[in-house]
């Protein structure tokens, strides 16, 4: 809201490169490059009130009342005492004032903390204990292990065998996995020797500081020598040093000019709808006040000009002044006196109500999701009621809508299915739930406790030695790629991808335990007996392929090939002497597609030895062909994996969380579409889509788009939509332009007939995003019910988001755990953060996050319903106590020559927004609920009036303030017919100034109340002393305001003196109050009344329900399973990244037995940047923690690089 | 209104998520208080027919009484009044209007004959009423100073600004300073009674209780104290500009003169609207026996000062009784019974609407 745009700080020339002696203190310090002190405050004691205030005096509500205080002190003009502005401007600033003061001293308080944390570093030979602030550029420091980097730093050496450093990036981007950085071997050579360190004079030339954390470029010179530098060996401040004892660096950027405090940058201020619509309404409300005043000053002008001259016997009048120039500044003393209609409360009570909903929000105890101990927590506070008017919502797919675990659940071995759990006596099978007791395993030590099945005759197989189930087992055991760790005599897999875990971990709960590899070898516990089978060969895993085999000695000296992938695939190739299992497997398939399980193929066969050999012969060859080597192994996998021998088939179950499908459910029946725009393939989105009810089998239709040229893509697009609309050409289909004609322009909503979904891909999405298309796609897409596109990148989630914002007049969220997330997240009006699955960042960024999906309908639902509702309400009548308040002021004009009298006492007039009126109406918008959380689930369909905006708008405005005209007639000449030529009861003059004025401003006060009395539908007992204490206030201030003593004490500032003890002992006044509350609020309660009659609102229907329902709650809504019957089948249970194959039989991730996490590896020369963190290398049988992920980005691009590379 | 408390309930946490959530690492679980809940019990009343159709009727039931008893009382107030302004010929004050001026040094007296068709039985309160009058102007509303006539004695040497500019007169602070005192309305009336047999006697006019108690001793107050020299006091001091005598002459009695001078009092009490009335003088009740006005011709004797004709303002003289409700205002009687009326008959039709339609709401089921 800056409109003063100044930047007080003078950039220093821009540095373009840096460049960085070591150890030379003096030659760095001639760029003046950024000590390591931080300072994120921004006052001190004594800048503290000319910064705070000149800050505050930039939004422009505040600098409003400033232009004001600055009319009100001309006399001429000033109609006002000066403090009826100044009371409640002071009261605004000093409120802001004090929360800022609070929020920098904590500030201060890190920074200092920060500070003056100690560094170790290396000056004039030695190692010198130092405050961070301290650090410059060039030094060089020692950073032990658990020890927050100190800035950022070039590595030089470290204690780990091949330079290499363990670092933690949670302060950084949230993500806690580690990760590793390591030095140059020049630099790593000097190892921890001081001496040589101190010797250590190399140059550094890099970019200049910036925001990329995950791009460095720079060149190290060093004995006459070049040495590319690049991300690989720089640690960020904000890392933290894990599992490294010491290591040293350079310090290359400090304090401000860290990535880290680069990125500090604020992201995009959001505003919500609201907002805009009253930035419009505030312009129309101060052309309202100028149109006002320009009426009442041509009416002074005319009364000077006809009247005042006459009455100059009376009214003082200096003589200079013509009728011209008098208007001229009635004109701005009416500006004053009618400034109320935007009053400066209105801003901070928006921003009190925002932050006490968000505060409901963090403290629902619903959204707190007790395994990972995570509440909900609203991250932004000035977003609320937007949750009540989202018509799009836009999720990713895994950790959002699935619990990205994968589970063992069924399986098919030799023609049998097993996982079934059948009633002993009816032979039905059972649905299982939580309360059947699992298979037990305690016979096997080395069973994974987390580990459930519920069908025992699996087990009963395995122990009657059944060889097909022990081969499927071993199969299982031994054909992956997984890595067994020992941890605190656990044994825990770190797989690639979950399924894979969770068909390791299935076969080693039924006795078939994979216990460890090395490169050439893989040892497993079978059924008690350790055995070591030689590995000869990992015919990896990649999407064409869509399978992967292993070829096996056992100990016995038998040669297997061991296959397992997707049904099509193996089906291909197997020997025909399986047909007749292939049909009762297939069936089996089919079966377990319909319950939406992921199914794989397994298949073996024995190796000839002699043809083996030469098989590998073959293969060492086309390992080290320079040329065509992936076509040349191709050819030889081809070749090996032909004429297998069908065992049997798994399937695995994506587990949905908890309650995505009755929430999307509930989401559609609020109006609410849901499209999931996924990382992944088309087949497991699909599947994910009927899973969780977003696709349905009675779906008129699904389309798909998957072409791969813009024509096809566009002709799919236009024959989908001909489908769905027989007959409708290129009609119309924008909202005719707005007035202002800069808007864009709005695509309206086409319905159709019945329920379509549509299925597009990535590619076809590149295409349909294109200019051209964009419109196609928004046509097609938006009649579809069900959007869902897959293998999309993070930046077109970001696009399609933008897509719908620009053309949809609709508010949107997207929902998302990822790092893939955070555009989305960014781009959409609302972003809401799973947390607790994927890291931090998706979180960072979002505006609302919680732990699991299914609390998004109680956020949107309930709290969402709730704030749209309360600030409507609120602002509805804000604007009505506001408008009567001051349109009377408008009527008393014309019977006080336009001089810009007021109605009111000038103490009346400061405090009526600030104490009579404030507290009625925050304690409505805080508290008020139409009907209970409950009931706002049971019917979500009143969530519908809040996406078509229908609290407030324009035309609501409008109708209140034609309400407030009548309102404030009523409220003047009410008054104003009972004083007049009237009397007191004493005989006494009734119709002074002042009575009048004390009369009609407890009329008003009575009126508002009521009024508000009408609207509040939930009167707890805090409303109940809002509104009676405000109310009692009311009096008791006035009579305070009038009494003797005050008077005494300045005469001049409580004129009113005995005026409300005088006039308020008058039967005529009460009678007057309650005729004007009663003639207020009648047309509106008829009004109403006829409305719910006639044409009830859906919450005047619910309301009536709840009425006649004697229990106040629903009861809980039955969560029944909803079983589908689906003749899909899918067989991923792959992830879509090459397979780390390569790894595992590379001796390298042997060189470090210590660390023992997955992601310790040291990256290969294949891919510098490729590390087992992929989307799904997190494996976990059951709820416990995910590894964390790396950012679905980088490694996109970084795949296409390694692949880039490896093709040169 | 239709009520109900709902009661507060227990904690809805379904019990779908069993496992490892005990309370044990519940740290951050939110308190489980109404209030964080949102489940404060609460009074939720909302418009049904049951509620809404009563209370018309019960509105109209109460206003059209109280209304009918306002416009009854408002109508057996006796109230007479007279127009003294003058712009007409044949006026007995035509002369002293068209002659006008603040400060012409002889009196100009006229007087007005009229007749009382009926008794004035109690106390009888006389006003001056001034039309056209802009008391109310914002510029002639501040013009005042409240410490000075509060008996500020600095406030007397140096008044303020607002009262400019009849704030000093020939270099000395004007007390009362300010436009309003100024223009204080400086007619004096008498009133006459006319026997049938012709002779004429004064009725005595009480001057004393026709301003506010708060007024007369906490708002206005005399300077250097209640017993001080007034004349002294106001040494320093010099009349508004179209006073004929300066504020200790307005009266002789010393409770009732300076600052506390109740007619004074009365004029500086500023009238919201333009036609407004001051009370003058008050008739007291004499006995049970005589009614205090009887029925019969009297005159009024103006002593002309205050000139209105420049601003086409009229002047008049009212008489009249007083109820326990105040004046002579048929007005908040006649707004009852009509509003009463109105509720009355809006509950007819809302009462025909909801037998009509209503029911179509109350059993129609909500659409999912």
């Amino acid at each position: 809201m800056s409109f003063f745009g100044l930047d007080c700080v003078k950039k220093k020339e821009k540095e373009t490169e840096r460049k960085i002696r070591a150890n030379d203190r003096e030659y760095n310090h001639s760029f003046r490059y950024a000590t390591n002190a931080i300072k994120t405050s921004k006052y001190n004691l004594l800048t503290f009130l000319p910064l705070n205030l000149f800050e505050q005096f930039q939004r422009i509500a505040n600098a409003y009342f400033l232009c004001l205080l600055v009319l009100q002190v001309i006399p001429a003009i000033s109609s006002l005492s000066w403090f009826t502005t100044v009371v409640p401007l002071t009261l605004v600033l000093t409120v802001t004032a004090v929360k800022d003061a609070i929020d920098d001293i904590n500030r201060h308080r890190s920074d200092r903390k920060v500070n003056n944390r100690k560094a170790q570093v290396l000056i004039d030979g030695e190692l010198r204990s130092e405050r961070w602030m301290n650090v410059q550029v060039g030094d060089i420091i020692r950073l032990e292990n658990n020890q927050f980097v100190t800035a950022d730093l070039l590595l030089l050496s470290s204690s780990e065998p091949l330079n290499l450093v363990y670092i933690e990036t949670a302060e950084l981007d949230g993500e806690t996995n580690l990760k590793v950085k390591q030095a140059l071997t020049v630099t790593g050579e000097m190892g921890g020797s001081v001496e040589s360190l101190a010797a250590f004079k190399g140059e550094v030339c890099c970019e200049a500081p910036n925001n990329r954390l995950d791009r460095f470029m720079g060149t190290l010179v060093w004995k006459e020598q070049k040495y590319p530098l690049d991300n690989q060996s720089v640690l960020l401040r904000g890392c933290t040093l894990r599992n490294t004892d010491w290591c040293f660096g350079l310090v290359l950027f400090a304090g401000p000019e860290t990535k880290l405090m680069q990125n500090c940058g604020k992201s995009s201020f959001k505003r919500t709808s609201i907002d805009r619509l009253m930035n419009i309404l505030v312009l129309f409300i101060f052309g309202f006040l100028v149109l006002m005043c320009i009426i009442l000053a041509v009416g002074h002008g005319i009364w000077e000009n006809y009247e005042g001259s006459k009455a100059m016997g009376f009214v003082p009048r200096t003589e200079d002044v013509g009728p011209a120039f008098s208007a001229f500044l009635t004109f701005w003393s009416y500006i004053i006196i009618l400034n109320t209609v935007v009053p400066i409360s209105l801003y901070v009570s928006m921003e009190v109500i925002r932050l006490g909903n968000s505060y409901y929000i963090n403290w629902d105890r619903l959204m707190y999701y007790g395994r990972s101990d995570t509440p909900a927590e609203a991250r932004t506070t000035t977003l609320n009621e937007e949750l009540g008017q989202i018509r799009y919502v836009f999720s990713d797919k895994t950790g959002t809508l699935t619990q990205n675990i994968m589970t063992f659940n069924k399986c098919s071995i030799n023609g049998k299915t097993y996982g079934d759990v059948y009633d002993h006596y009816t032979d039905q099978r059972l649905e299982i739930t939580e309360d059947m007791i699992p298979v037990d395993f305690s016979f096997n030590s080395l069973a994974d406790p987390k580990f459930q099945f519920y069908d025992s005759s699996l087990l009963e197989a395995v122990k009657l030695e059944m060889v097909e189930v022990q081969s499927f087992f071993r199969l299982l055991a031994l054909c992956h790629t997984v890595m067994p760790e020992e941890k605190n005599k656990d044994l825990v897999y770190q797989a690639q991808s979950p399924d894979e875990g969770a068909l390791v971990t299935a076969a080693r709960n039924f006795g078939f335990v994979f216990r460890s590899r090395t490169p050439e070898s893989l040892t497993i516990v079978e059924m008690g007996v350790q055995r070591t089978f030689d590995l000869l060969a990992i015919l990896d895993f990649n999407n064409v392929r869509k399978r992967m085999s292993v070829i096996v000695r056992s100990p016995e000296g038998r040669l297997s090939l061991y296959c397992k992938g997707a049904d099509t695939i193996i089906y291909q190739r197997l020997h025909h002497s399986c047909s007749k299992l292939m049909e009762e497997t297939t069936e089996h398939l089919n079966e377990f597609a319909g319950e939406g399980l992921r199914t794989l193929v397994l298949a073996y066969k024995d190796l000839d030895e002699a043809y083996f050999s030469e098989w590998q012969q073959r293969h060492l060859e086309a390992n080290t062909a320079l040329e065509e080597r992936e076509e040349k192994l191709n050819l030889l996998y081809e070749e090996i994996e032909r004429d297998l021998l069908l065992i049997g088939a798994t399937a695995i179950e994506d587990k949905l969380q908890d309650g995505v499908s009755q929430t999307i459910e509930q989401l559609a029946k609020a109006d609410i579409k849901i499209w999931v725009l996924t990382g992944d393939k088309q087949e497991t989105a699909e599947n994910i889509g009927y899973a969780c009810n977003l696709l349905r089998e009675e779906m008129s239709d699904v389309f798909i788009v998957a072409a791969h040229s813009p024509e096809t893509v566009r002709q799919e697009l236009r024959d989908a939509r001909a489908k769905m609309r027989p007959g409708s050409g290129e009609d119309a289909f924008f909202i005719p332009e707005s007035i202002l004609g800069n808007d864009p322009k709005v695509v309206q909503d086409e319905s159709v007939n019945g329920d379509y979904g549509l299925v597009i891909s990535g590619h076809s999405l590149a295409f349909a995003l294109e200019g051209s298309m964009e419109l196609e796609l928004l046509r097609t897409a938006c009649m579809c019910k069900t959007v869902i596109c897959c293998r999309v990148t993070p930046l077109q989630k970001a696009q399609v988001v933008e897509l719908v914002k620009r053309y949809k007049k609709a508010v949107t969220l997207a929902i998302g755990d990822g790092a893939n997330d955070v555009s989305m997240i960014k781009a959409a009006h609302i972003g809401v953060g799973i947390s607790g699955q994927e890291g931090m960042q998706a979180v960072l960024s979002s505006d609302f996050s919680f732990a699991q999906f299914r609390f998004l309908q109680r956020l949107l639902l309930v709290h969402g319903r709730w704030s749209y509702l309360r600030m409507c309400k609120f602002l509805r009548y804000f604007f009505y106590k506001n408008f009567t308040f001051t349109f009377v002021h408008f009527w008393y004009a014309f019977f006080c020559g336009f001089s810009a009298q007021t109605v009111y006492d000038e103490g009346f007039i400061a405090l009526y927004n600030l104490v009579y009126t404030s507290l009625p109406v925050l304690g409505m918008a805080l508290f008020d609920q139409d009907v209970n959380d409950g009931w706002s689930l049971q019917y979500p369909q009143l969530y519908v009036p809040g996406q078509l905006s229908r609290y407030f708008s324009k035309t609501a405005f409008m109708k209140c303030a034609l309400h407030s005209c009548y309102s404030s007639l009523v409220l003047f000449f009410i008054p104003y017919f009972t004083v007049y030529d009237s009397m007191r009861s004493d005989g006494k003059q009734l119709a002074d100034y002042q009575s009048f004025a004390v009369l009609t401003q407890t009329c008003l006060t009575v009126a508002v109340c009521v009024q508000l009395s009408l609207d509040l539908s939930y009167w707890t007992a805090v409303n109940h002393l809002f509104v009676w204490g405000s109310l009692g206030m009311y009096f008791i201030v006035t009579f305070t305001m009038q009494s003797d003593g005050l008077y005494q004490l300045h005469p001049k500032s409580f004129q009113f003196v005995g005026t409300g003890r005088n006039s308020m002992d008058q039967f005529s006044v009460w009678l007057t109050v309650l005729l004007t509350a009663v003639l207020c609020v009648l047309p509106v309660l008829v009004h109403r009344f006829i409305f719910i009659q006639l044409n009830p609102t859906i919450n005047d229907t619910v309301r009536f329900k709840v009425r006649r329902k004697k229990d106040q709650r629903p009861a809980p809504q039955r969560r029944a399973k909803i079983r589908r019957s689906s003749t899909r089948r899918s067989g991923y249970a792959f992830s879509h990244a090459q397979g780390y194959g390569d790894l595992v039989t590379s001796k390298r991730f042997l060189r470090r037995p210590a660390i023992t996490r997955a992601t310790a590896f040291n990256p290969t020369g294949r891919s510098p940047a490729f590390k087992p963190t992929g989307r799904s290398a997190g494996y976990s049988p059951s709820n416990k923690a995910q590894n964390s992920k790396q950012e679905a980005e980088p490694t996109e691009l970084q795949r296409y690089r390694a692949v880039h590379d490896s093709t040169l | 209104m239709a009520s109900s408390y709902s009661a507060k309930e227990e904690d809805g946490q379904r019990a779908g998520a069993p496992g490892p959530a005990g309370n044990a690492n519940s740290g951050k679980k939110p308190d489980n208080t109404a209030f964080k809940q949102q489940r404060l019990p609460a009074w939720q009343p909302i418009l049904t027919a049951g509620t809404v159709l009563p209370a018309f009727f019960i509105i109209g039931l109460i206003f059209i009484p109280i209304g009918i008893g306002l416009f009854v009382t408002s109508n057996n107030i006796k109230e007479f009044e007279i127009d003294y302004t003058g712009t007409d010929s044949w006026s007995p004050c035509y002369n002293c209007a068209q002659n006008y001026s603040w400060n012409s040094s002889t009196p100009c007296r006229c007087t007005l004959p009229f007749t009382l068709e009926q008794p004035f039985e109690s106390n009888v309160f006389m006003y001056y009423g001034l039309s056209n009058f802009y008391q109310n102007h914002r510029r002639y509303v501040k013009s005042r100073d409240d410490s000075q006539l509060n008996g500020d004695l600095s406030s007397l040497k140096y008044p303020s600004k607002e009262c400019e500019p009849y704030r000093l007169n020939e270099n000395k602070p004007i007390a009362p300073c300010g436009a309003i005192a100024n223009s204080m309305f400086n007619d004096t009336l008498e009133l006459y009674y006319i026997d049938p047999n012709g002779t004429q006697t004064l009725i005595p006019l009480m001057k004393k209780g026709i301003a506010w108690w708060t007024d007369k001793h906490v708002k206005f107050r005399n300077p250097g104290g209640s017993n001080a020299n007034l004349t002294a006091v106001f040494q320093v001091s010099t009349k508004p500009v179209n006073w004929r005598n300066p504020v200790y002459e307005l009266d002789s009695d010393p409770e009732n003169n300076g600052f506390i001078n109740e007619d004074f009092i009365v004029w500086m009490r500023t009238a919201a609207l333009p036609t407004f009335r001051k009370l003058y003088r008050i008739i007291q009740k004499k006995n049970n026996m005589t009614p205090t006005l009887p029925r019969g011709n009297y005159t009024l004797e103006v002593v002309y000062n205050y000139p209105v004709n420049s601003f086409e303002g009229r002047k008049r003289m009212i008489l009249s009784t007083i109820s326990w409700m105040g004046g002579k205002n048929p007005f908040l009687g006649i707004a009852y019974i009509t509003v009463g009326s109105v509720c009355f008959f809006l509950g007819v039709v809302l009462l025909f609407i909801h037998h009509k339609y209503g029911n179509r709401n109350n059993s129609s089921d909500i659409p999912n």
